[in-house]
């Protein structure tokens, strides 16, 4: 196949004329984060403006990036992936398990839990794709599963004492200040921002999640991409697991599935900015620490601790409703 | 209507009036909207008398969805505008629900049933929507909807599922629901149903029975709006009609008096050379494609040749089952059966798949515009992109840049409207998304271009743009399968025409047969039903 030729070149395409008000919808999260941030520098100038408190919502909170990272992928070709809290707990248990209790090393165990992750992907996928149940009944399932799971295998107890050099290439190195957890969920970002963007795999992922049956009279094979989507969501999550075992040096049954919530959020949040309307990693890296500044900040101030659930449930709406609203606005047709 | 009731035109105001001094059913006068900088809609009258049909023609973009949004309440127009009903003043913007409380009803296009209930919870559907209803007595209902039924000589069980029923059944239920609510509303002999293009998936004898249901309601005294696009349709069953264009009253025309070609002058505003091809396949080609043994319900056995760069038309009733063999070849549907002769290859297709199909050079171009073939909410670009994207790499992956520049090139060959390439394919209009898509596979030179109603809902200038996009196709070597009910489209394009009934192939029409009016007999004659219009309901 071949593109047609054609042989007017006397007239180029039109740049796209700057547009004021979409530049300023693309940018209005960034914008938000830096007012949220300076409101809070100025009310706690000694705890919040402080580099040590800075550098460390970057590093500690590379694990929710992770996990916004890992949804956004199943979100874009159209599914929804509620296990990903689960996978992420699993997978860190599986760390401590093997490496902590039954002391293998830490390699083999990181490997074994990013097999966890491949292993709940595939059986997510099969569900959804070869009985055709709606994803979101799917993962909710399997993640509630894992859940169960995670509790048998850790006899409900935190574990600790995983090899201290996870902790030391996650959190405890630090380049320019910040600590190493912070780079690779940069560098998570920017391959799925290249994947997502400039490459065909990433058109076929969006186009299956527009218009399934669309993409798939234009010969893409609709399940193939909502399986590879789905798969790579679980192993993201396995390794934003990885990471929050490297994160507290310990795993723990409970704690990592109070990330869904805020992952959900920044998803959403995410995709009202840098291209609104669409997930995208970028703004998913923007509303995680949007989200950050704003709980940190709060308790800062003394606030107390329900307040973060009033923040990660309430941005989530807020986020869907802002982008609905963008949607509303573009179908003003005229004819 | 009958001549007997032939109205005359009263000097002083140029309505046509059967009773000297009744004033206008609905007279909307001063109507302008604009949205953002556009005027979409530029001062427009439309004045319609009691007991007429009256067209609403004009191309996409003309404004005429806009007006019959205003008059519905859905826009606000700007100040100015006045909306008479038999003379009273009538609120303008129109408060909601404000419309059917003065005795206009609407049918738009999806007709809004639920499929999934019955005839009779449809036709009740208005009532069980706004009503605190506590006590519905089925029985009384039942009794009532089958006398109405009975009234338009409409034969459907109330209590068949509106899914279970033709499209042309879906229609006049759906008609019948509206005239029933005016009536109600209006009182007998008064009130206006605006139909907003009703007919576009109708097959000629369902229009047909549309048609004598609304010469029953406008025996009735009430007026009827019908916003269509087919000037033949208007020209047969409308007494006057009002053509906008670009948002301005182009005029209004006295339907009986007026030509094919004047309407479409006064749609596009200039004269428009209808597009025509020589109708003559050149024989000495190579055979493309054979299809042999295809079967896919109700299409059975079917099977044809098509010769490189002909242009074969498949049409039939619908469920005559000609739509289906595009959909076959291209592996679209899993339960079809048959070969694909293609390439020098021999293709299963009960093992086909789109992937497959595309492999072969195969391209399929489906009806449904934004739901099957085209994503709205993605770009212009990416849309026509897709099927050629790895054309489309450097070294750094996909070139963004490069892709701007061929599909705005693009664009100024199939001419769209506005050529920008990171525009929304859902802001265009319907003939325009559909140059886009058209363009998507044009792009791909494919061997067998498969086109499933490639203008329904396309304006008459729009049309002969993508007729000359497949004749080129043609011209270049490309098969082209057009699946369609439209006759007059396919009198205009196709070299050979194979008519379907009962899921086969009954008649074949070549040369100088392939007129618009043969192949509309050789349809209805295939499936043995009347070619006599119904009789009128009295």
């Amino acid at each position: 196949m071949t593109a047609e030729n054609t042989n007017m070149t006397a007239a180029t395409p039109p740049k796209r004329q700057i547009n004021w008000a979409s530049i300023a919808e693309s940018y209005a999260l960034v914008a938000a984060l830096m007012v949220l941030f300076f409101i809070f520098a100025a009310l706690l100038p000694t705890t919040f403006f402080t580099w040590p408190n800075v550098s460390t919502m970057l590093g500690s909170q590379a694990v929710l990036v992770f996990l916004t990272l890992a949804l956004i992928i199943p979100l874009t070709s159209g599914d929804f992936d509620l296990s990903v809290a689960a996978t992420l707990t699993i997978s860190a248990m599986t760390v401590a398990v093997l490496n902590a209790r039954l002391g293998m090393p830490l390699p083999v165990a990181i490997i074994a839990a990013l097999g966890v992750g491949a292993i709940v992907g595939a059986v997510n996928a099969f569900f959804i794709l070869f009985f055709r149940i709606p994803s979101l009944i799917v993962t909710l399932g399997i993640g509630t599963f894992l859940n169960g799971l995670t509790l048998w295998m850790s006899n409900s107890a935190t574990i600790g004492g995983i090899d201290f050099a996870l902790i030391m290439a996650v959190v405890g190195t630090r380049l320019f200040g910040i600590p190493l957890a912070f780079y690779y969920a940069i560098a998570m970002a920017a391959i799925i921002w290249y994947v997502f963007g400039y490459t065909a795999m990433g058109r076929r992922l969006l186009f299956v999640g527009r218009g399934r049956e669309v993409a798939r009279l234009s010969g893409i094979q609709v399940d193939k991409v909502r399986f590879f989507s789905l798969l790579s969501a679980s192993v993201i999550s396995s390794i934003a697991g990885v990471v929050y075992a490297g994160t507290i040096g310990a795993a723990d049954p409970n704690s990592g599935n109070t990330f869904l919530l805020p992952a959900f959020a920044a998803a959403f949040l995410g995709a009202t900015a840098i291209t609104p309307g669409r997930f995208n990693p970028i703004g998913s890296v923007v509303a995680v620490y949007f989200i950050v500044i704003g709980i940190t900040g709060l308790t800062m101030l003394g606030i107390q601790s329900f307040v973060q659930n009033l923040f990660y449930g309430g941005s989530l709406v807020l986020a869907v409703a802002l982008s609905q609203l963008a949607r509303k606005r573009e179908e003003q047709q005229v004819g | 209507m009958s001549p007997e009731q032939a109205p005359s035109v009263d000097l002083k105001d140029g309505f046509p009036r059967r009773i000297p001094g009744e004033a206008p059913a609905l007279l909307a006068r001063n109507v302008s909207k604009i949205f953002g900088t556009t005027k979409v809609l530029d001062d427009v009258t439309l004045a319609v008398m009691p007991g007429e049909v009256h067209g609403l023609l004009g191309a996409n973009g003309s404004g005429k969805s806009t007006f019959i949004k205003t008059i519905a309440g859905l826009h606000d127009p700007e100040p100015g505008a006045e909306l008479i009903l038999y003379g009273q003043g009538a609120p303008l913007p129109m408060p909601a629900g404000g419309a059917r409380r003065l005795g206009i009803s609407f049918v738009h296009q999806h007709l809004a049933l639920m499929p999934s209930l019955t005839v009779l919870e449809n036709m009740l559907l208005n009532d069980l929507a706004v009503e605190q209803n506590f006590n519905i007595r089925w029985g009384k209902a039942k009794k009532q909807v089958a006398e109405t039924f009975e009234r338009f000589d409409i034969k459907i069980d109330p209590m068949t599922r509106v899914q279970d029923l033709a499209q042309s059944d879906r229609a006049l239920i759906a008609i019948c629901r509206a005239f029933e609510e005016v009536r109600l509303n209006a009182g007998a002999g008064r009130g206006i149903l605006i139909l907003d293009e009703p007919t576009p998936f109708l097959p000629k004898s369902g229009v047909d029975q549309l048609f004598s249901l609304v010469r029953s309601v406008v025996a009735d005294g009430a007026s009827v709006i019908l916003v269509a696009h087919d000037i033949d349709e208007i020209r047969e069953i409308t007494d006057r009609a009002t053509i906008l264009r670009d948002g301005k009253l182009a005029g209004t025309v006295v339907s009986e008096q007026a030509s094919h070609e004047d309407f479409i002058e006064l749609i596009v505003g200039e004269k428009v050379t209808m597009f025509q091809s020589a109708r003559t396949p050149d024989h000495s080609k190579p055979i493309a494609a054979s299809v042999r043994k295809l079967r896919a319900s109700p299409a059975e056995n079917v099977s044809f040749d098509i010769r490189e760069g002909e242009i074969l038309g498949l049409t039939g009733l619908i469920g005559s089952g000609f739509d289906r063999v595009p959909e076959a070849i291209f592996g679209a549907q899993k339960d079809s059966d048959g070969t694909l002769e293609i390439g020098g290859q021999s293709f299963a297709l009960n093992a086909m798949s789109p992937g497959k199909a595309m492999g072969q050079g195969v391209a399929f171009l489906p009806a449904d515009r934004l739901g099957r073939a085209g994503i709205g909410t993605l770009s212009i670009a990416e849309n026509m992109i897709l099927p050629v994207m790895g054309d489309f790499r450097n070294l750094l992956g996909i070139d963004w840049g490069k892709i701007n520049t061929h599909v705005f090139d693009m664009g100024r060959k199939y001419d769209i409207r506005p050529n920008r390439p990171y525009q929304d394919l859902k802001s265009l209009s319907g003939g325009n998304a559909q140059k886009v898509l058209m363009a998507k596979w044009l792009q791909t030179l494919p061997k067998l271009l498969m086109l499933d109603e490639p203008t329904q809902g396309v304006d008459v200038g729009a049309r002969q743009k993508l007729f000359q996009a497949i004749d080129e196709a043609s011209r270049k070597g490309s098969a082209v399968l057009v699946a369609s009910t439209d006759a007059e489209q396919l009198a205009q394009i196709c070299h050979r025409v194979l008519v379907f009934a009962k899921g086969q192939i009954v008649t074949e029409l070549t040369g100088a047969d392939i007129t618009k009016d043969n192949i509309s007999q050789e349809t209805l004659r295939a499936h043995g039903t009347q070619t006599e219009p119904k009789q009128e309901v009295a």
